[in-house]
């Protein structure tokens, strides 16, 4: 028996009448969307505003304090937005890493047995997520400027390393040959790290024996780099030195960062750790009994049966943490810290392009968005359970 | 742009939602000022001497008396002002985007913002970007600045003249750039920076407000920038452009006549036409701008002329105690000239 023909049109069709509708909607949003850009256009147009990228290639003028690649007052606008594109994802990138660190901690420590442990843990928590981030942030960058001293009563804790308030002076890699040495040591380090964990893993297939791990990936990630040093008696230090206002010199700290990486780490690895203690407690209890049954100790417990688990749980939440924590890195024009953000002002208030500007800084955080997000989902679809 | 605003109506109109469109264009602000009674006035979060909060949270400064002699020309009352703080950054899009109807915020005139679809008003004070150091550094010259690091607020014309300054002297340094004055300050006083630079007269309100110990801070000698500071109105309206431009003339010229916020009733009956001209009570100037006759008598009676207004702001009196300078009047050697009241 053959369904009935159906007549495609026919509007008491649920299916065509879902279908009406959708369009009926999309083309509302559609023409909204129209009206209000095509108003803004005209807008724009008729208070004389310029309008388009053109001023991407004009020279920018002003000068940006903290730069991963050089950059000057005379350089364009394109590179200033480089340059602060740049410092956002320095701050992402390093945050996103401590954050994730940090809260894994505190979330287990949230589970320790240990009352004072738990307790601490719990009062972190509480406290850090509880108080807005922006109050945070002046709070920390208070610290750092009011509560150090000047760079000529700087603190010098080890020799070499300066704490003022003008930030954190460390010795640098001075410019000589024998550092590019040093890091294709360490490159080879890892490379062999790697290929021992690999090998370790095949060998514990086989013969159920495992060799001690740890010593042997230190050795080889400090002592590679380390012999190449004595090899070459020695490598070349740039010590920061004080000379007229500052230091000048060595490897820098800056209050605006430093504030900036605590505040947000502080207060995304808050909620990380609540995700990650509700990942752990996610995984049945048996499975931890049945382990402990097995002989394992605690700590491999925890990270050969519970973690692997719990990251099923862990990993999609926290993939929203993540892209809080670099949607907040906008905070940094408060305290003063150059990310895309503070540049894409002040290229705003010198161009007068606000449309421009904004659209610039809603593309780059979309587009760091849906890349982490991206990576993120990779990530979940290969740590997820395969059905055999 | 009409063309495209009536397809569109024309559209909207078709699917039945006409009514929730946004009007793409404000009537005059002229109209709408009247119409609602007050003027929107945009000024600076707290700059001693030109705008700023007191105890009681009433507006006080040069730049918050401009915007009350506009309120009187145009509303008859100088009280009748709503003041909206705004940031460096937020200025100039608050005030294209209507959500003020004049910016009188120590903005300085330059081609690039008056092409940008603003119009600038005569200047109201004549300014110069300068440094504030520590006098404990023992730094006299700007000159000596080469490594500093440099408080200073972003999306100015004075973040600009600094990169230019340190260029053309072949000297580097290090920008803090905080969005928020009280924090650009606070991180220069906490020792963050070595310098402090924006316009002298603010350098002035800051030591003079802000430092615990004012006598320990210096402001060097160098000005380095010109920075006429004036108010400023969308592009496009003229007759609103006019008003507030002739009104700031009508102060100019009360303190060249004589005129003082004490004496403008007795004033009226002056002898001297150009006074008379002046003040609306003959001729009718008051009305070429589309105002009541009394408009500039209102004004500078309830605000005074433009020495009253500095003198009360900036002046001797005050903890700023400025000079005029080159904000005296052209017959003293300063560059205050109002054009012909006729």
């Amino acid at each position: 028996m053959s369904a009935p023909p159906r007549n495609r049109l026919n509007p008491n069709d649920p299916r065509v009448r879902a279908l009406l509708w959708q369009a009926l909607v999309l083309g509302l949003v559609a023409l909204g969307t129209w009206y209000l850009a095509s108003n803004t256009m005209a807008n724009v147009a008729r208070l004389g505003v310029a309008s388009g990228y053109g001023f991407l290639g004009r020279e920018a003028g002003f000068q940006i304090g903290e730069t991963l690649v050089a950059y000057g007052p005379q350089d364009p606008y394109a590179r200033a937005f480089l340059v602060g594109v740049l410092n956002t994802l320095k701050v992402a990138g390093i945050g996103i890493v401590l954050a994730t660190i940090l809260g894994t901690v505190v979330g287990i420590a949230r589970l320790s047995r240990n009352f004072l442990v738990n307790r601490l843990a719990a009062g972190y928590v509480e406290a850090l997520r509880n108080v807005p981030l922006l109050l945070q942030l002046f709070l920390w960058y208070g610290v750092l400027t009011e509560g150090l001293p000047g760079p000529r009563q700087a603190l010098e804790p080890l020799p070499g390393l300066f704490l003022s308030n003008r930030g954190l002076k460390l010795p640098g890699p001075a410019d000589d040959p024998t550092w590019s040495w040093v890091a294709a040591a360490f490159g080879l380090g890892v490379l062999l790290a790697l290929a021992a964990t690999a090998w370790n893993k095949g060998r514990q297939a086989r013969t159920g024996k495992r060799l001690p791990l740890l010593p042997i990936t230190l050795g080889l990630l400090l002592g590679l780099p380390g012999l190449v040093m004595l090899a070459f008696g020695g490598a070349a230090l740039d010590m920061p030195v004080l000379k007229g206002f500052n230091f000048q010199g060595g490897v820098t700290l800056t209050p605006e960062l430093a504030a900036l990486l605590f505040g947000l780490v502080t207060y995304t690895a808050a909620f990380i750790a609540e995700i990650v203690r509700s990942g752990i407690q996610a995984v049945g209890h048996g499975q931890t009994e049945a382990a402990l049954a097995l002989g394992l100790s605690r700590g491999r417990v925890l990270r050969l049966v519970v973690l692997p688990q719990a990251l099923r749980v862990i990993i999609p939440p926290t993939t929203s943490q993540f892209l809080n924590l670099t949607k907040n890195s906008s905070l940094a024009v408060a305290i003063g810290y150059p990310d895309f953000v503070s540049v894409a002002n002040t290229t705003i208030n010198q161009t007068g392009q606000a449309v421009e500007g904004v659209a610039a800084i809603m593309a780059v955080f979309l587009a760091v968005s849906l890349s982490l997000s991206a990576l993120m989902n990779w990530y979940n679809r290969r740590i997820a359970l395969v059905d055999r | 742009m009409s063309l495209r605003f009536s397809t569109m109506t024309a559209a909207l109109m078709a699917l039945g939602l006409i009514g929730m469109g946004g009007a793409a264009q404000a009537g005059p602000t002229l109209d709408a000022v009247k119409a609602r009674g007050q003027l929107v006035c945009g000024v600076n979060t707290g700059l001693a001497g030109f705008s700023n909060p007191d105890s009681q949270g009433k507006w006080t400064g040069l730049d918050v008396d401009v915007c009350r002699a506009v309120a009187a020309a145009v509303l008859g009352d100088a009280n009748k002002v709503r003041y909206t703080p705004l940031s460096a950054q937020q200025r100039l899009t608050a005030l294209q985007a209507g959500e003020i109807d004049i910016l009188s915020r120590n903005t300085t005139w330059s081609l690039t913002r008056d092409a940008q679809g603003l119009d600038f008003a005569p200047v109201t004070y004549y300014d110069g970007q300068g440094f504030m150091v520590n006098k404990s550094l023992g730094v006299t010259s700007a000159k000596q600045l080469d490594g500093a690091t440099v408080c200073v607020q972003p999306g100015t014309t004075t973040e600009l003249n600094l990169a230019d300054y340190f260029r053309a002297n072949n000297m580097s340094f290090k920008p803090v750039v905080i969005e928020a004055l009280d924090e650009v300050n606070a991180a220069f006083f906490a020792g963050r920076c070595d310098v402090l630079t924006t316009d002298v007269s603010g350098l002035a309100g800051i030591r003079a407000t802000v430092a615990t110990k004012p006598d320990d801070f210096l402001i060097l000698p160098e000005v380095v920038s010109k920075e006429p500071l004036a108010p400023v109105v969308r592009h496009g309206d003229d007759q609103w452009r006019d008003i507030v431009r002739w009104t700031v003339y009508a102060l100019v010229e009360a303190e060249e006549k004589g005129v003082t916020s004490a004496n403008a009733d007795e004033k009226l009956k002056s002898a001297d036409p150009g006074v008379q001209r002046l003040l609306g009570a003959q001729g009718d100037l008051g009305k070429l701008l589309g105002l009541e006759p009394q408009w500039s008598h209102r004004a500078v009676k309830q605000v005074g002329n433009y020495g009253e207004i500095f003198e009360r702001n900036l002046g001797k009196s005050t903890p700023l105690k400025l000079e005029r300078g080159l904000n005296a009047l052209w017959l003293n050697g300063g560059l205050m000239y109002a054009p012909p009241f006729r």
